[in-house]
């Protein structure tokens, strides 16, 4: 299994995040080679079709796809938006990027402004993220004075600048369409969809979005070729992914492996589970995406395809491990609070509903929970599913259904009992 | 991050001048009050509102949506706990009980001595080595309950030594 092919290829020089570090890797060679040749944007999105990158924000969505919706040739502005706002509990990759090379991602995001046909970029950064931000900034720095950012670059005629904004604790930014409402200096609600940013972004312009490992991964794509990074993955899950390891692991972290790699290596690379522990369930993309049990999670690899087959979700690559002391019912209750707290409150089901949920499953965990509670919260949650504007509104009832789904019998012990079952905490 | 400092309208009304003409230049000035003055204070909403030819409500509701935004002065020191999945899974709960108890204060709270607020916090990115804490602009990462004491009484230290 190859590590640290993609967004951690500088991590074996030390410092990793400098200009001369990157260029060691070859950095900044792919966009001096564009601008020199006056490449085709046409001919760019083609590889990164090719190279089959999904968007490593969690949806999944093809990247070169969603480049191609841009209308370049349009007058005006346009802008590339880089999505670092990673809010998913579990997720704490783009921060590493961010530390550890952050110059790949300026020179992804100048390929795409290139290509896209936007002079503006934006890298919308966490607010919590302390230390990345000054990082980010420091790179952006130097890459000024190196001539990649500003005016008419390398002599080639094109113009791209590019600005960090900086969030303040608000999960909800993360939907792209709130990220370009709070860009905006507004409160961060999420917008309607359709119209997709690519038709009606940042200022009513068009706009791309993309996450920061995306972003990240598009130099290393142009600079070995499509094909090169297509393989490294499986058909139609190209690249490979950085895998957040926490929870009941002995060695948690962030490891950049190939897209499919069975979800046994990578535990078995992340430590294994916690010393006299057994495995109990993981959660593999983040608190949004369903629970998926041992025995089925251990028979899975780690790709797009590969998670929906367990019938979750590969998200943000945030794999959260439990071993055989976690409570689910005290587990879901945590999680149904972040959803409620993190509710903007825009549309009914997902304000209400979100609050039911926390509620009904705190009651299950106090032990005050009735027999006719577990059917409850699986209507509620489906009554939430699909109704709303954005999808915080599902990523609050899917976890709630599969818990449920998968153990149940946790669930009934609550309420038979009033306290968890002996094997767990 | 310090305890609310001195402030003038003119001092206020000079960051957001210097800031206004950004696009999105909402908050980015709020983040610029607040590290410099420790909070939004009051009297800033209306000059911002003015500046920016927003009505006063809006930029009310801009400050309210963020969770990072206060409008009061904070302790000397804030320390956030993550209260996020990764770090639940590594005790952060009982961390949480004993940092209240300690300080005496619940979260959204100062110690009377306003050397510490407390807050919630949803995730540092630090989840790879929960339970998580921020004190003011420094992550710590494995926070035991004994860690989390030296950790408060080197803080406490710092203010002796700075007067
Ligand atoms: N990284 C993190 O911290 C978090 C990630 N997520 C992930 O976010 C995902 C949901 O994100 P959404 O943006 O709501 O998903 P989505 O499926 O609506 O969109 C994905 C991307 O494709 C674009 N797109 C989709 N269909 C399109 C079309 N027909 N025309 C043009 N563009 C199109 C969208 O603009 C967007 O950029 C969840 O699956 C979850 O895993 C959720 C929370 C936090
Ligand atoms: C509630 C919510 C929060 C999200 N948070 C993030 C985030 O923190 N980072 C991110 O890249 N995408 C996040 N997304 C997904 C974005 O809306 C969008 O799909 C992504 O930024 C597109 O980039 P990609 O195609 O490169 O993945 C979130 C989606 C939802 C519904
Ligand atoms: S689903 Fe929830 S978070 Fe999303 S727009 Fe509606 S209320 Fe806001
Ligand atoms: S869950 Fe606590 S730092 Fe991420």
């Amino acid at each position: 299994m190859k590590l640290d092919q993609v967004c951690f290829r500088t991590n074996h020089l030390s410092p990793s995040w400098t200009l001369d570090a990157y260029r060691q890797v070859g950095g900044y060679q792919v966009l001096e080679d564009i601008l020199s040749n006056k490449l085709k944007p046409e001919s760019i999105i083609e590889q990164i079709k090719n190279s089959a990158l999904r968007g490593r924000g969690g949806a999944g969505f093809p990247t070169g796809l969603k480049w191609s919706f841009m209308p370049r040739r349009l007058p005006g502005d346009k802008y590339i938006v880089c999505n670092s706002d990673e809010g998913e509990p579990g997720t704490c990759k783009d921060r590493d990027i961010l530390r550890f090379n952050p110059h790949q991602l300026i020179e992804g995001m100048i390929i795409a402004g290139y290509t896209i046909g936007a002079q503006t970029g934006y890298n919308y950064i966490r607010g919590e993220f302390f230390e990345p931000i000054e990082r980010f900034e420091a790179a952006l720095e130097e890459a000024r004075e190196a001539g990649y950012l500003g005016k008419d670059i390398l002599g080639s005629g094109f113009h791209f600048q590019l600005h960090t904004h900086i969030g303040a604790g608000a999960y909800i930014c993360g939907e792209e369409t709130a990220l370009l409402e709070s860009l905006e200096g507004k409160k961060g609600q999420p917008r309607y969809k359709p119209p997709f940013p690519a038709g009606y972004g940042l200022y009513g312009r068009p706009t791309t979005i993309n996450n920061t490992e995306s972003l990240a991964s598009i130099p290393v794509i142009l600079q070995h070729g499509a094909d090169w990074f297509h393989e490294l993955g499986t058909p139609n899950n190209g690249g490979s992914k950085i895998f957040c390891m926490t929870g009941h692991v002995n060695k948690p972290g962030n490891y950049e492996v190939p897209l499919g790699t069975p979800f046994a290596e990578l535990l078995e690379l992340a430590g294994g589970v916690r010393h006299g522990h057994q495995l109990k369930a993981v959660i593999p993309g983040g608190s949004s995406t369903p629970v998926v049990p041992a025995e089925i999670m251990m028979g899975l690899d780690m790709s797009y395809d590969g998670i929906a087959k367990g019938r979750s979700m590969l998200g943000a690559g945030s794999v959260i491990v439990m071993d055989d002391s976690t409570c689910m019912v005290k587990a879901l209750q945590r999680i149904a609070y972040f959803y409620y707290e993190e509710s903007c409150g825009q549309c009914t089901p997902c304000r209400e509903g979100t609050g039911w949920l926390y509620r009904v499953v705190k009651r299950i965990e106090e032990g005050q929970g009735k027999q006719e509670d577990l059917d409850r919260l699986v209507d509620v949650a489906e009554n939430i599913n699909g109704n709303t504007i954005c999808a915080l509104g599902d990523a609050a009832a899917a976890p709630v259904v599969s818990f449920i789904k998968h153990f149940r019998e946790e669930f009934q012990y609550h309420i038979d009992h009033g306290r968890c079952m002996d094997n767990t905490a | 991050m310090t305890v609310g400092k001195e402030w003038t309208e003119q001092s206020i009304q000079r960051i957001i001048d210097g800031l206004e003409h950004k696009p999105g230049a909402m908050l980015p000035i709020l983040h610029a009050i607040q590290n410099e003055i420790g909070y939004i204070p009051e009297k800033a909403v209306a000059q911002i509102a003015e500046s920016l030819l927003q009505t006063r409500a809006e930029v009310h509701g801009v400050i309210s949506f963020y969770h990072h935004f206060r409008t009061t002065p904070p302790g000397k020191h804030t320390i956030e706990i993550c209260r996020a999945e990764a770090c639940q899974a590594m005790g952060c709960r009982s961390l949480e009980a004993h940092a209240k108890q300690s300080l005496g204060i619940d979260y959204h709270q100062t110690t009377a001595n306003r050397q510490f607020s407390l807050e919630p916090v949803y995730c540092l990115g630090n989840c790879a080595t929960g339970p998580s804490i921020r004190i003011d602009d420094d992550i710590h990462g494995r926070v035991s309950l004994d860690r989390f004491d030296e950790l408060v009484a080197s803080h406490q230290q710092d203010m002796k030594e700075v007067g």
